[in-house]
């Protein structure tokens, strides 16, 4: 970058000369400007950072990124970044990148509790293939995992995806979206029967209504959050609401801010519905027509281990985790739940959180009848120091947008909601209240779900990188769609695993207990990102086991890795993302990696040329499947496979896959450096998309050829992409017949992810006949769900709310954002929020480093009365960008039952001076 | 009288052996205050610095000493302040705060009681420097080229509260070498170290004792506070013999008036430092530390041994 | 005779008085060169940062002993004594926000360890703080640009007083944009915004108030100030003078120069 001394000399003297002439300094300026950027080559690419997709463009010369911009054609962004975007070009070129594979060693030799030495690729594919084949000796296909992520490109999803699923067999794939999307996905799948967003970031310029549950968008989806403003400032008829648990940026513009209490948010919408049905805001025609009232049981458990918990927590933890058994009723629990405060209701559908049955909507009214007004009030309101009768208010002024007739509300949410002991359940009650009010799937009317991360849409949750998922929306556990899954990868039948595999959190307790054995983690952070991470570093470390970790950069996983491979970065590499709006983007490779970095898809395609059919397709054993897996050799053999034959040649370099030639001209000259490595002539992102695509088309996922997505006016398109005439047309509110040609003419909504399927009816209690069922073709399901406290609330003892999350400058677990110094410099260290009021009463003050502890673990950190954000009295936020500060060690791994994804946002703790 | 040549000669002799014997404990016994001066000089430095960079305390958030020698507090309780630049400030026109001024009353006690000028040889870090030009004046054997009146350190001393009255601006303390070789050693480095190699020139090729014993306005305000001290320069006259060795190694010879010192019995100028160079190079043992209230009598003592030891040889 | 030439002095005296003059002269020279260095150097640089509580920059620079001790008690250590030779007077504590920005103790150490109140102990509350003033940039601000970048409010330990978001719609997008304005009545100019600007070169500075502050003239009221009401119970400065009517008749008047003198 910058001008060589000869250009800046040069430049000099034009300028020098050109200023006695008259011409004036700014066209100087320029023309230095103009000779300095002398060589750059532009290509269209992607914000590595959040789930909002803004795209950008990308300078590069003699093999740097030397500069990017927002990209003015992006419809997302129009030209603007955030202020991590406005670093996507520094992030690969952090000092402390790893470039070279590393291993513990000890005399040359792997040792567990060696010191990490550089090794070649030849030997950390060699001891990676024998520590995969240990594994699954000893324990079969489950012994083996992978930590995937909703930051890997599609291609390295649906590489992991089949590498693991069609070759290892086995199901333990999963990725940090369980940890960010998974109950938004649960609340998706039971609601319509198919994931993702029906409406698209325009309705932000159709709506009248942006209320956020449980989402700061003004620091995690910035420019997002400048649509709302700009909407906000621009059209009269624009109410902003902000509900948290604690003030935040996103209140700076609401019209109404509401802190409520931590689980707060299952009384509040159930509330708002009581309203709706009291008032008769109801769209009885959109009702009657599209939806169909349900619930399910409320004995669901925490997400704990559900057996030997007592081995592996201490005496401490088992105070919560106890309830992962038997849980007694508290006063407000019995009033939503109709029992009796103090009975103990055994979990017994802890095993089963999904199961789910059709109710009346005269049950339906029954059970929103407890939420009144001051029941709502009093176990939802946040802030102690708010008087009743304002908080009031401010709930009977939510109802009131809610029920008004015409206003168009759109409803966004984040970790909020999906971080969140009842995750799955909150999410169902957002569409609850807009499918009752005929809110949904309309221009600017909707419950939306907003992603965090690049790729949880289009990577962890279309590709299927999940234990339980197979490509566009299908599951393991169900043998017509295994069956697809085969036949479009060419397998025998029972190839794949038909029992769902391990969560990511219990991807952990299987490494804690000893029953996987194996764990690649790629794009993400686990020992950082999840909760109550004391154990998961023990495991890691202490147990015999083996951890490798693909990363860019040395994080938390990294230090308790046992093989560290260095990764490719974003821009090394060809790849696509897929955002909130369903929009899949894509980009080239502009930069070669430094040292031996490579892709994570090259690493996969590598170690599976070492496997062959016949250590994998035999008969496995399976804990917990009866029979284990078929032998499915003698299949194969029938098919023209060879045990003999490699997993690279049938999974990956398929006669069908290598007709995608590499080079090719949609590149422009762009390089490949897996291709290149490969040197068998394929182009392996382009073959495998054009697989991937073969699982959505037809089935309301449809996507467009890879060369569409890489054609230069093209920004992306929003899936279902439909051929019409020649051209590609993407789909803007799906399940709505203007807009979506999957929806039957003449039916004017229609929620065909339900399409086949039928639900038992009952009463509010359980089940009834399984005999008489009601199809529910072409619907959507009203869920009621009741409030349930949370698992865990302050006491004597640990007497603060901890909330953590994330704030805008750094993104995750820092590693990225954490090597711009810029950022660094910017918010260098995690700081604890405290309201004044709390540090006051204990003593504390601003700056003070202070201890927060809770049953689990303890950090030490600097305290801040002040800031961004505004803590009510009883409430802490510790940011978890900060491997110094590593608050995972303090928050609870409690999940939501359903959707095992991990509940960040409360726990209890204690804060005093260290 | 055929003894008392060699009694003479013997105790020369035995002086002699102290000042260049090779043995090192005799040599470093007659270098003993110079070594107390600099462990003094480089100690009280160190214990700034050490405060400042590696955090000394005596207790959790008490540091031992913090500041330099312009202001200081030392375990985090005693105020010192040096009175000069309190004055200073005084004639600014501003009003100290309480702790500066019990500051000043603590020092200023000290200096009273020992001599102000025992900062300049024991305490200032420039004396260090002072030292070294003219010890190497000394082996060189640089010749005068123009002599200054020692009274002009106060004109300069005047013409320093004369100036911060008109500046508004404490006007030593902006210039002052001290300030600057402490500031900069203990808070980071500047061209404080050009100031200092000016003095050392200055000394070395100038003029001899040039700054501390002709220019510097703070020796000089030393000076005139120090004239009440108790510790001093005692002067025997009676076994004296007048071999100028002594005024060879003071820097301000001046204060060595054996005239004056014998009416007094001490060396009793606010301007001797207290350094101790005299009194182990006295081969006679005529110059030595003492409290002045003993000092009548110590003297009256000597005398009274000396005159025993004169009748006896009288009488022999 | 040249010994007498000189009012008749004998030699001798005459010597000494030339002696003396040339001492005065000499001393009055050295000392008003001493008086102009002191003086330069105190004003050598105006854009010093002085911590919490630093008096008015003269009285500052007359009352600070240069001691440090604030430097000492600095927590993060982002005081500095200028040492000789820097752009800065000497001597003297400063900090340099982009490098180690004040992080407002709320207890006030420095201060507390400045020994003759060049730090004033008037100082109760840190947030009543005034070090200097942030000034923003507005041709190289990101938020300007409209970008969301707005570090420095989220940052700034008086956020929404000292720095506050001001939002407008884009003209070229439907994306709003986040002004960051600073406000001199809350901001202490601890620097926190300077060191955390991400610019290269950061686009919002801390500068002592009286390079950057303007002031609206005293005679003059904003118009949507409400202080301002009628005054019901008036109450006359003085009365007409009783002399008003037979006063001496003066010599000349005002305008009458003007109108005497020249034509038309």
């Amino acid at each position: 970058m910058g001008l060589s001394r000869r250009d800046f000399l040069k430049t000099s003297v034009a300028g020098a000369t050109a200023a006695t002439v008259g011409m004036p300094l700014s066209e100087q300026a320029e023309a230095a400007v103009k000779a300095g950027e002398a060589g750059w080559q532009w290509d269209k690419g992607v914000c590595r950072f959040c789930g909002t997709g803004c795209g950008i463009m990308i300078a590069t010369k003699a093999g740097r990124i030397v500069a990017t911009k927002g990209d003015p054609d992006a419809p997302v962004n129009k030209g603007l970044n955030c202020v991590k975007g406005y670093f996507n070009g520094k992030i690969n070129y952090g000092k402390d990148r790893l470039t070279q594979p590393l291993l513990r060693m000890t005399d040359g030799k792997f040792d567990k509790k060696g010191k990490f030495v550089p090794v070649s690729w030849e030997q950390a594919l060699d001891v990676m293939e024998e520590k995969m084949r240990w594994a699954m000796k000893e324990k079969g296909p489950h012994g083996l995992s992978i930590f995937g992520s909703g930051q890997y490109t599609i291609h390295e999803g649906y590489t992991a995806a089949k590498l693991m699923k069609a070759g290892f067999r086995s199901n333990n794939l999963d990725p940090n979206a369980r940890h960010c999307m998974a109950s938004a996905v649960v609340g998706f799948m039971q609601t319509f029967g198919i994931d993702e967003p029906q409406g698209n970031y325009d309705d932000i310029e159709h709506t009248d209504t942006a209320v956020l549950w449980g989402a700061n968008m003004a620091e995690m989806h910035p420019i997002l959050w400048s649509r709302i403003t700009d909407r906000r400032l621009t059209h009269a008829k624009m109410k902003v609401v902000n509900l948290s648990v604690y003030g935040n940026m996103s209140s700076d513009i609401a019209d109404l801010e509401i802190i409520f209490s931590p689980s707060g948010d299952l009384a509040i919408q159930n509330y708002i519905a009581r309203e709706i049905v009291k008032r008769d805001a109801i769209d009885h025609d959109y009702v009657k027509k599209y939806t169909q009232f349900a619930t399910g049981p409320y004995d669901i458990g925490y997400g704990f281990r559900p057996k030997n918990a007592d081995k592996f927590h201490t005496a401490a933890e088992m105070e919560i985790v106890k309830n992962e058994q038997s849980h007694v009723i508290d006063k407000w629990e019995a009033i939503g739940q109709r029992k009796k405060e103090g009975d103990v209701v055994e979990q017994k559908n802890a095993a089963t959180p999904m199961k789910d049955w059709a109710i009346s909507f005269e049950d339906f009214k029954t059970a929103v009848e407890p939420y009144t007004l001051d029941f709502t009030a009093a176990v939802a309101k946040g802030d102690p120091d708010e008087p009743m009768d304002a908080f009031k208010a401010k709930l009977q002024q939510l109802a009131d947008l809610y029920c008004e007739k015409g206003r168009k509300i759109v409803s966004y949410w984040t970790m909020g909601f999906n971080q969140h002991q009842r995750g799955s359940w909150v999410n169902e009650q957002a569409y609850m209240n807009h499918l009752l009010t005929g809110r949904q799937c309309k221009p600017g009317d909707g419950a939306f779900s907003l992603t965090g991360q690049p790729s949880a849409c289009g990577t962890a949750r279309e590709v299927g990188t999940f234990a339980h998922r197979l490509p566009a929306d299908m599951v393991v556990m169900n043998p017509k769609h295994r069956a697809i899954a085969e036949k479009i990868w060419k397998l025998p039948a029972g190839t794949i695993n038909p029992q769902m595999g391990s969560h990511f959190v219990k991807i952990m307790r299987d490494l804690e207990d000893g029953q996987i054995l194996f764990s690649w983690t790629q794009v993400n952070n686990p020992w950082q990102n999840t909760a109550n991470v004391n154990h998961w570093i023990k495991a890691a470390r202490e147990m015999n086991n083996f951890i490798v970790v693909a990363d860019a950069y040395p994080g938390v996983s990294c230090k308790v890795a046992d093989l560290i491979l260095p990764a490719a970065m974003i821009n090394e590499k060809w790849g696509a993302y897929g955002n909130a709006e369903r929009r899949t983007q894509v980009w080239r490779q502009q930069i070669l990696p430094p040292g031996q970095a490579r892709a994570d898809i090259w690493m996969m395609l590598e170690l599976s040329k070492r496997f062959k059919l016949k250590d994998v397709w035999g008969a496995q054993k399976i804990p917990g499947l009866d029979g284990g897996l078929p032998d499915v050799l003698p299949a194969a053999q029938a098919m023209g496979y060879t045990p003999e034959s490699t997993l690279y040649d049938v999974l990956f370099a398929t006669a069908e896959n290598k007709k995608h030639k590499w080079p090719d001209p949609i590149a422009k000259g762009h390089g490949n450096h897996v291709a290149d490595l490969l040197k068998d002539g394929w182009f392996p992102e382009k073959a495998l998309f054009e697989e991937y695509r073969q699982f959505g088309s037809g089935h309301g996922h449809d996507l467009a050829p890879f060369d569409i997505y890489h054609h230069d006016k093209v920004r992306g398109l929003r899936w279902p992409v439909i051929e019409k005439d020649g051209k590609w047309v993407e789909t803007l509110w799906r399940n709505n017949e203007k807009y979506d040609s999957y929806v039957a003419k003449g039916s004017g909504f229609d929620f065909y992810g339900n399409n086949g399927a039928a639900l038992v009816m009952g009463d509010l209690d359980k089940p009834g006949d399984p005999a008489k069922k009601v199809d529910i073709s072409h619907k959507a399901k009203i869920y009621f769900r009741p409030y349930a406290s949370p698992v865990e609330k302050p006491d004597a003892n640990y007497d603060l709310w901890l909330c953590t999350g994330r704030v805008l400058e750094h993104w995750h677990s820092g590693t990225m954002t954490r090597r711009v110094p810029e950022l660094h410099r910017a918010v260098p260290n995690a700081v604890c929020w405290i309201s004044q009021k709390d540090a006051d009463a204990k003593g504390l003050k601003r700056n003070d480093l202070v201890w927060v502890e809770s049953r689990r673990g303890k950090v030490k950190v600097r305290l801040e009365t002040g800031g961004r954000n505004r803590m009510p009295r009883g409430m802490v936020y510790v940011p978890w960008f900060d491997e110094g500060v590593l608050i995972n060690k303090v928050t609870l791994d409690a999940t939501c039952p359903l959707s095992k994804e991990t509940d960040y946002k409360k726990c209890a703790v204690k804060v005093y001076k260290a | 009288m055929s003894e008392s040549p060699s009694f003479n000669k013997a105790d020369a002799l035995a002086s002699t052996e102290k000042l260049h014997g090779r043995a090192f404990g005799a040599r470093l016994w007659s270098w003993r205050y110079i070594v107390l001066r600099r462990i003094g000089q480089f100690g009280i430095l160190l214990l700034f610095f050490g405060t400042a960079h590696w955090g000394w305390q005596v207790a959790k958030d008490v540091p031992l000493l913090t500041g330099n020698l312009s202001a200081s507090k030392f375990i985090g309780l005693v105020p010192l302040t040096d009175p000069f630049a309190a004055l200073q400030i005084f004639l600014t026109g501003h009003v100290l705060e309480r702790e500066s001024l019990i500051g000043v009353a603590i020092v200023m006690g000290i200096y009273l009681l020992i001599g102000g000028r025992m900062f300049c040889a024991w305490v200032c870090p420039v004396n260090a420097v002072t030292d070294a030009a003219g010890w190497l004046r000394d082996k060189l054997g640089v010749q005068a080229i123009f002599h200054l009146p020692r009274m002009l350190r106060y004109f300069i001393l005047v013409a320093t509260l004369a100036i911060t009255v008109l500046s508004g601006l404490a006007a030593f303390e902006w210039v002052s070498p001290i300030g600057m070789t402490h500031r900069e050693i203990i808070f980071g480095l500047g061209m404080g170290f050009t100031a200092l190699l000016a003095i050392f020139l200055f000394d070395l090729l100038i003029l001899k004792n040039g700054w501390c014993g002709h220019l510097c306005p703070l020796g000089a305000f030393y000076s005139l506070i120090g004239k009440t001290a108790l510790l001093r320069v005692r002067f025997d006259k009676n076994s004296c013999t007048h071999c100028g060795e002594c005024a060879k190694v003071c820097p301000e010879p001046q204060v060595l008036n054996l005239k004056k010192l014998d009416e007094r019995g001490y060396v009793f100028s606010g301007e001797c430092s207290n350094c101790g160079r005299c009194t182990p190079i006295c081969p006679e043992g005529s110059l030595q530390f003492d409290f002045k209230p003993l000092i009548r009598s110590h003297n009256t003592q000597a005398r009274v041994q000396a005159d025993a030891i004169a009748v006896q040889r009288r009488t022999r | 005779m040249a010994e007498t030439g000189l009012g008749g002095l004998n030699p001798t005296r005459r010597d000494f008085l030339v002696k003396l003059a040339q001492g005065a002269a000499l001393a009055g020279t050295g000392g008003l060169l001493w008086d102009y260095i002191l003086r330069n150097e105190a004003r050598a640089a105006p854009y010093a940062l002085r911590p919490p509580g630093a008096l008015a920059e003269d009285d500052f620079n007359a009352a600070c002993i240069k001691c440090g001790q604030c430097v000492n008690a600095c927590p993060p250590l982002i005081l500095k004594l200028q040492p000789a030779g820097g752009d800065l007077p000497i001597g003297m504590p400063f900090y340099e926000p982009r490098t180690g920005a004040c992080v407002m103790c709320p207890d006030i150490p420095c201060m507390k360890a400045c020994p003759t109140g060049a730090l004033s102990p008037k100082l109760k509350n840190i947030n009543d703080a005034r070090m200097g003033l942030a000034v923003i940039d507005i041709e190289n601000c990101l938020s300007y640009k409209g970008l969301r970048c707005e570090i420095c409010h989220r940052e700034c330990p008086l956020k929404g007083k000292a720095i506050t978001l001001e939002t407008h719609p884009r003209q070229t997008s439907k994306h709003a944009m986040f002004i960051p304005l600073v406000h001199s009545d809350a901001c202490t100019g601890c620097g926190i915004c300077e060191k955390a600007c991400p610019t290269d070169i950061a686009a919002i500075r801390i500068l002592p108030h009286k390079l950057v502050q303007g002031k609206i003239g005293e005679h003059y009221r904003l118009g949507w100030t409400f202080d301002t009401e009628v005054t019901q119970d008036f109450k006359p400065a003085d009365a007409l003078p009783a002399t008003a009517v037979d006063a001496p008749v003066p010599k000349t008047a005002p305008g009458v120069d003007y109108l005497n003198e020249g034509g038309l």
